[in-house]
């Protein structure tokens, strides 16, 4: 799709800061989430879970549970389908297990009950009768010789041999000649790097409401991120076709990645179908620890080759990520995306994906991409240090341009990441005195963005106003940004424009919102229904002048005559046509399917003062930038909030959260109180500074912009307490206890 | 003929070759030559993957074309959170 609009001079709409469509909703309590469902003879359902880290079942006895008058149906891994495969069967020994449990927490039975007490209150009288066997949490660990295997036979053909079997894919690339770059280089360093499983922390919990009877036709309302890849896999999972599944996604209270895939709802329906009645599911905030998809915890290696001038000779990284006890985890974008950033030309990467037993992992903002730049760009400031250089100078000097060979592969097209560096040199923030005892850290990232299927419908009121349906659940103000791009095209008020979340039987299917895709996948199919919805109501104009649809242009919300040949008539407005458009041939409406191919890549950098108090450990964020390629912001305020929103978690990865393991396996902090997420009073006020450089895969120039924000602060964060600390931090979180222990090591402390 | 390059991890199922050349006019016609070359890409293409054209990463669409000049590289499958 080519980027058809001349200027963002000409936008009306776009570009402007309209008020939220769900505002008032959510501030009122009005807004419907997962939790808030409820349906005629409903039944609450309840999860036992594993506590063990791995253990074979060797027995379920569920009588004195079924016994309780309450107890309406029991599930276990009988009541799903069976001959599953591929990523089919690895979800649904996630959502219950098999014949092993392989993580604490994992699912191992369901209850379904007239109360919610009634159905915990069965869970203890489930009999389940395990064999321990030895487990592994540490990614590196998992690799040697003698760690307990999770499951054998798991990896792909990627794996060379002679891997340990917990090894289950491998990816390598790069190109040109990395021993002769670093032989060319007057420095080179190299680091080992570890990154610890974080969790995205939304604020609401997974929670859904089931219903599927003996006909085999059932409806889900749930929270999720991807409403139709609901349907297709819980149909999977329970052995029925897609299309007898109507799935409606609420309202979302976060994702970020973790609700892009299902946990309860296959349960809910499997309880729903054994007891012919509705089934609501809602997890507590320590099953969505134990049981739902933090991110992969990493182990990397990166070595960097660095003239006395500041340019890189070569680039090397071997990254590490564990994903759970399933194959999955991203350590395909730590690599590819790690070297992005730099024309260098000898780069070689290499991931390994490993098996761990911990909960399945899920997406994370960018996944792979944080952890990978985090020991990058830690690298690259060390270098920076040692030489003497700038670090935005030195970025710049080896940054990506247009038509650099990526460390991926293909050369890059039309990209922003030189406009962020030099926005960034350029701002304030860069030339502030800093204090001693403080630190600056600058860092670079970069994600790939994704466009995935996309259908849309947008129907005309006989008023003039128009009913907007999207398939992507609105996990980031995209009600909004869709809606004004509508708006934009037709030539009316954003304010004429009611976007709506369609459930999975209303339009054809959409890939879930995920990758960054939804502004720009589906604003590109709004923009294109909106113009063959252009297409009819001047076809009706035409027939009305009796001239040729050829002869009738749309312009500001009205068609009129193309030019003096075509006639002289008055112009007719949106409303004016569809006023009688039930008279002149019927309802009018539009609609878009696609799969676009043009979902832009997107650079940032960020700037990030930090203060480190030798005596505690503590560490302060004094202040932060955020510099990205928007592309097109289409409405900046929620641009600057997935800047934010990106920063703010990026602090909480580097400097607080982080999933502890006891000795036997089980996961120690599985609460907002022993799991620290950022609060208001850990933030500083964080800048944004918007950079357009139209992406010519959108109409309109959009960019993704939803996870391009997360990938350089564990990194600019790092660079800025080691920084202030005089030492190299090289493990997140960098909690106090691992300060003070870097100080120690180092004699500051 | 379409010069297809490889990842890096690809190489050994290519028998070592960074690049392969098939006849195609489209994405789809680049991975049927490419299974059909070295069967032992199959596994892998099946797993998914995506495939840049003259930098332009073209992420399932079999139906993309492919000119006889363009640079195409094989690449991971894309996914996002």
């Amino acid at each position: 799709m080519p980027l058809d609009h001349p200027s963002s001079n000409d936008f009306t709409v776009v570009g402007t800061r309209p008020v939220r469509p769900d505002g008032v909703d959510k501030v009122t309590g009005r807004a419907r989430f997962g939790a808030d469902a409820s349906a005629p003879g409903m039944l609450h359902g309840a999860i036992l879970r594993s506590p063990h880290a791995h253990a074979r079942i060797l027995r379920i006895d569920a009588s004195r549970a079924e016994a309780l008058p309450e107890v309406k149906a029991i599930v276990t891994r009988a009541d799903f389908a069976d001959g599953l495969t591929g990523e089919n069967w690895n979800i649904l020994e996630n959502v219950m297990a098999g014949d092993r449990v392989l993580y604490d927490g994992h699912a191992v039975a369901a209850v379904a009950a007239t109360t919610q007490l009634a159905a915990r209150d069965a869970l203890d009288l489930i009999d389940v009768e395990y064999e321990a066997l030895p487990h592994v949490i540490d990614v590196d660990e998992a690799m040697k010789d003698g760690a307990p295997v999770i499951r054998e036979g798991a990896a792909d053909a990627s794996v060379p041999p002679g891997m340990h079997p917990n090894v289950v894919r491998h990816h390598e690339s790069g190109h040109g000649d990395v021993d002769a770059g670093f032989a060319e280089a007057d420095l080179v360093i190299e680091r080992s790097f570890k990154t610890a499983a974080a969790h995205q922390g939304y604020i609401e919990p997974h929670a859904c409401l089931a219903q599927l009877g003996p006909d085999r036709k059932g409806e889900v309302w749930c929270c999720t991120q991807g409403h139709f890849n609901v349907a297709r896999t819980c149909a999977a999972l329970l052995g029925i076709d897609a299309s007898q599944l109507r799935v409606t996604a609420s309202e979302i209270g976060g994702g970020f990645g973790g609700k892009t895939t299902v946990f309860i709802e296959p349960v809910a329906l499997a309880l729903s179908l054994k007891s012919n009645r509705p089934v609501k599911l809602v997890m507590s905030r320590a099953e969505v620890f134990r049981a739902t998809g933090p991110t992969s915890s990493a182990s990397m290696d990166v070595k960097i080759g660095m003239t006395r001038d500041g340019r890189m000779t070569a680039l090397s990284g071997e990254f590490r990520l564990q994903g759970g006890a399933f194959p999955g985890a991203p350590m395909e974008f730590a690599a590819m995306c790690a070297f992005a950033p730099y024309n260098v030309p000898n780069i070689r990467n290499i991931g390994w994906d490993v098996l761990c037993n911990r909960p399945k992992q899920a997406a994370y903002r960018a996944p792979g991409s944080p952890m990978g730049a985090f020991a990058t760009e830690s690298v690259i400031d060390e270098l920076c240090n040692e030489l003497g250089l700038d670090p935005i100078e030195t970025r710049l000097k080896n940054a990506s341009r247009e038509g650099t060979r990526a460390a991926f592969g293909p050369k890059f097209p039309r990209i922003g990441l030189v406009e962020t560096l030099e926005a960034a040199r350029d701002h304030p923030h860069y030339a502030a005195p800093i204090e001693p005892g403080q630190g600056r850290g600058v860092s670079c990232g970069f994600w790939f963005n994704h466009s995935g299927e996309t259908s849309v419908s947008l129907a005309l009121a006989e008023d003039g106003t128009v009913s907007l349906s999207v398939g992507t659940p609105d996990i980031g103000g995209s009600r909004a940004s869709i809606g004004m791009m509508a708006a934009e095209t037709l030539g009316i008020p954003y304010e004429k424009v009611r976007t709506t979340v369609a459930d999975t039987a209303t339009l054809g299917y959409n890939d879930i919102s995920h990758g960054s895709r939804v502004t720009y996948a589906s604003g590109l199919a709004t923009i294109k229904a909106a113009e063959d919805t252009i297409d009819k109501l001047c076809g009706r104009a035409a027939a009305e002048w009796g001239i040729d649809r050829e002869a009738v242009v749309w312009e500001n919300g009205h068609a009129k005559p193309a030019g003096p040949n075509a006639g002289d008539f008055e112009p007719l407005s949106l409303a004016e046509i569809t006023s009688k458009m039930g008279r002149t041939g019927g309802p009018i409406a539009g609609h878009f399917e696609c799969t676009p191919e043009g979902a832009g890549v997107s650079f940032a950098t960020h700037i990030v003062d930090a203060e480190v108090d030798p005596e505690t450990g503590a560490t302060g964020i004094l202040r932060y930038t955020v510099v990205q390629d928007a592309g097109k912001a289409v409405h900046p305020s929620y641009v600057e909030g997935q800047f934010q929103g990106g920063a703010a978690q990026g602090i909480g990865w580097a400097l607080n959260e982080e999933y502890i393991y006891g000795d036997d396996g089980r996961l120690q902090n599985p609460g907002f109180l022993d799991y620290r997420i950022p609060v208001a009073s850990d933030l500083p006020m964080i800048d944004t500074v918007i950079v357009e450089v139209p992406n010519p895969g959108h109409p309109f120039g959009v960019r993704g912009v939803g996870e391009t924000s997360i990938c350089p602060p564990l990194a600019a964060i790092a660079n800025a307490v080691s920084n202030a600390a005089g030492v190299r931090l090289t493990e997140l979180p960098m909690s106090p206890p691992r300060i003070l222990k870097a100080l120690a090591e180092s004699g500051d402390g | 003929m379409v010069e297809v390059v490889l990842w890096g991890g690809l190489r050994p199922f290519a028998e070592g070759k960074a690049s392969v050349e098939v006849e195609a006019r489209t994405v789809g016609e680049v991975l049927r030559g490419l299974a059909a070359a070295h069967p032992a890409l199959k596994p892998h293409i099946d797993a998914g993957v995506s495939v840049a054209i003259d930098g332009r990463i073209i992420e399932s669409s079999l139906t993309e074309p492919v000119g006889a000049g363009s640079e195409v590289v094989l690449m991971q499958k894309l996914r996002g959170g």
